[in-house]
């Protein structure tokens, strides 16, 4: 790795006072690729997004400024209150895995040897592609002969359509959302857990205090603050949840579709498919919103339950 | 080698209390079953015939072993043209990232310079901003830029992030000054520090970016579905959500589909456990 500096600026050398700083022309230089890339492709695109959703946005001919017309429109439209209902209780299913994870990330810590394997099993789901475990997951469903009906028969339990009948469809869906992202909470626990100090387990058991105990009494409290912050990153990522809808609703019965849209699939579906952009703007503004909203909530509940030690 | 010492101790310390661990591998054998038995099934699937996958009740083990799955699948979908759209992207958007961030973070991080906290104000507001309002602008650029259904559409934004600038800030604050100093007096001008003193310094963190951006490339489907609009320069996502569409209850064939293309990541998984994992626990730096 031979490296010529790009540009031989020459400092002045022999100064006396100690080493002389970088100027900052050094730093623009750094810079300026990536504020061009954020400005051209991030900053610009969020603003002309907000833009848009104040305007009526034809596919072809110029935008007219329609003012809060596409927001009307949104909050009297019955499918995206659907959506809306849709997402947030994929997001409540989530969230109920996040204890799963505490327990899980807990014990894996309590084991010495095979801790790496199981770690590596949990992950998997996170490598794999997204449309490739729908499509795994469309199969274990499938109401004729999927493997979940066959399983439930051994116990007499009559087998459902998990995907086609929308009744079901937001919890099939919860259930493998909570499956792929384990592998992920489980590592940012994991590394959560790591800080905790063994000496307060050693302390405990001396005290008498068995595993169940201590996982409520040390455990919980101390991780308390990688709990939140994968709370908080799990309800961000299930607000945006596209993909295993992408996939395995595709081609099935009308009704399933329309009562199973999410919020971003309704985005992707008024902006790309019908390229209603000024409408798809509005979805994306509200989206963020509702981010914004249930950030700054859990913000506020954590108080009552973070412990910062 | 200290991870192995600090297992050891640890060990030796909790589960030494009880002398056994074996509760705890049985709770975890369960999790773990439920884990992999989509894959066990999936892996099951591929080796039948479709006649076999619709039997009621269903088959556990393959009754005839049967390849056609993967014969169906090379034969209509044009694998390898995908897989090296899905490289291809991978490698540039990693590459790019990497070279980006890396350079904006040490400015951010080690060179004073006039205006500096506005800017990194702005791509701390982007970096909480969700991907989705990005998408129409992006997608018109793109569509401006006649790139719609080429390698280079995929890639560009993907080239740029918020998070890996801020992430590459973050290591370079965490370094210490001295061998940026010992190098200048030797006479290096800032890129030679960056470049020779500075960045190999930083290699931990950056594997893990390259990680994070390389699984994050492989798995989108969003994007490229969006600037794919003719089918041509599909990746792998794009072209197995077609296959879905296409070959909808030959389930064998969808399974063997998932399973190729799923399986090139999987490998450098297992080569990388421990970047794969850095890479995940350092978006905890995020909050």
């Amino acid at each position: 790795m031979t490296t010529v500096a790009t540009k031989p600026v020459r400092r002045p050398t022999g100064r006396r006072t100690g080493v002389s700083k970088p100027s900052g022309w050094w730093g623009l230089a750094f810079i300026a690729p990536a504020t061009i890339g954020l400005i051209a492709l991030y900053a610009w695109p969020f603003v002309s997004t907000l833009l848009k959703s104040f305007q009526d946005v034809p596919a072809f001919g110029p935008a007219t400024f329609v003012g809060l017309d596409n927001y009307t429109t949104l909050i009297g439209d019955g499918d995206f209150w659907k959506a809306f209902r849709n997402s947030a209780l994929y997001t409540v299913i989530i969230l109920l895995g996040i204890p799963l994870a505490v327990v899980l990330a807990s014990l894996i810590e309590q084991v010495g040897r095979g801790r790496a394997i199981y770690r590596v099993l949990f992950f998997l789901p996170v490598v794999t592609l997204p449309v490739a475990i729908g499509m795994v997951w469309r199969f274990i469903y499938n109401g004729d002969f999927g493997l979940l009906n066959y399983v439930l028969s051994w116990f007499g339990i009559d087998g459902q359509f998990w995907v086609a009948d929308p009744r079901f469809t937001i919890y099939a869906f919860g259930v493998v959302g909570i499956w792929m992202g384990l592998g992920i909470n489980l590592i940012i626990l994991g590394a959560g857990l790591q800080a905790i100090p063994k000496a307060l387990y050693e302390a405990s058991s001396l005290d008498g205090a068995g595993r169940v105990r201590q996982f409520f009494h040390i455990t919980v409290p101390l991780l308390s603050p990688s709990i939140f912050f994968v709370t908080i990153l799990s309800v961000i990522s299930a607000l945006q949840m596209f993909d295993l809808l992408f996939i395995m609703l595709r081609g099935v019965n009308n009704t399933a579709l329309t009562d199973s849209k999410t919020i971003v699939y309704l985005f992707y579906e008024k902006a790309f498919v019908q390229f209603d952009q000024g409408y798809g703007a509005a979805i994306a503004i509200v989206l963020l919103m509702v981010i914004m909203i249930a950030t700054a909530l859990q913000f506020r509940l954590q108080r009552s339950w973070v412990f910062y030690g | 080698m200290a991870e192995s010492t600090v297992r050891r101790t640890s060990r030796a310390r909790r589960g030494g209390r009880t002398g056994s661990t074996w509760p705890i591998h049985v709770l975890l054998v369960i999790a773990v079953v439920f884990m992999v038995v989509p894959f066990v099934w999936q892996l099951l699937t591929v080796f039948k015939t479709t006649a076999e996958v619709t039997r009621i009740p269903p088959t556990i083990l393959p009754a005839d072993f049967s390849l056609h799955s993967f014969e169906t699948f090379f034969s209509t979908v044009p694998f390898w043209s995908m897989f090296a759209v899905s490289a291809g992207s991978l490698v540039l958007r990693v590459a790019g990232q990497i070279v980006v961030a890396a350079l904006a973070g040490y400015a951010f991080a080690r060179i004073p310079f006039r205006g500096s906290k506005v800017l990194f104000g702005l791509f701390i507001v982007m970096l909480m901003v969700p991907s989705q309002l990005f998408l129409i602008g992006q997608f018109q650029l793109i569509r401006d830029l006649k790139l719609l259904d080429t390698l280079p559409a995929l890639a560009i934004p993907g080239l740029f992030s918020a998070f890996g600038t801020f992430l590459m800030r973050q290591a370079f604050l965490t370094m210490p000054g001295d061998y940026e100093e010992a190098a200048r007096l030797d006479g290096a001008n800032t890129f030679q520090v960056f470049w020779h003193v500075m960045l190999p310094m930083a290699r931990p963190m950056l594997a893990a970016l390259a990680v994070l951006t390389g699984l994050y490339s492989w798995n989108d489907l969003l994007w490229p579905l969006i600037v794919s609009p003719s089918g041509e320069n599909r990746p792998l996502p794009v072209g197995l959500a077609g296959l879905q569409g296409q070959f909808g209850t030959d389930y064998p064939t969808l399974m063997a589909g998932a399973l190729v293309c799923s399986i090139p990541l999987v490998i450098v998984f297992l080569a990388l456990q421990r970047q794969f994992f850095a890479g995940i626990a350092s978006s905890g730096l995020k909050g």
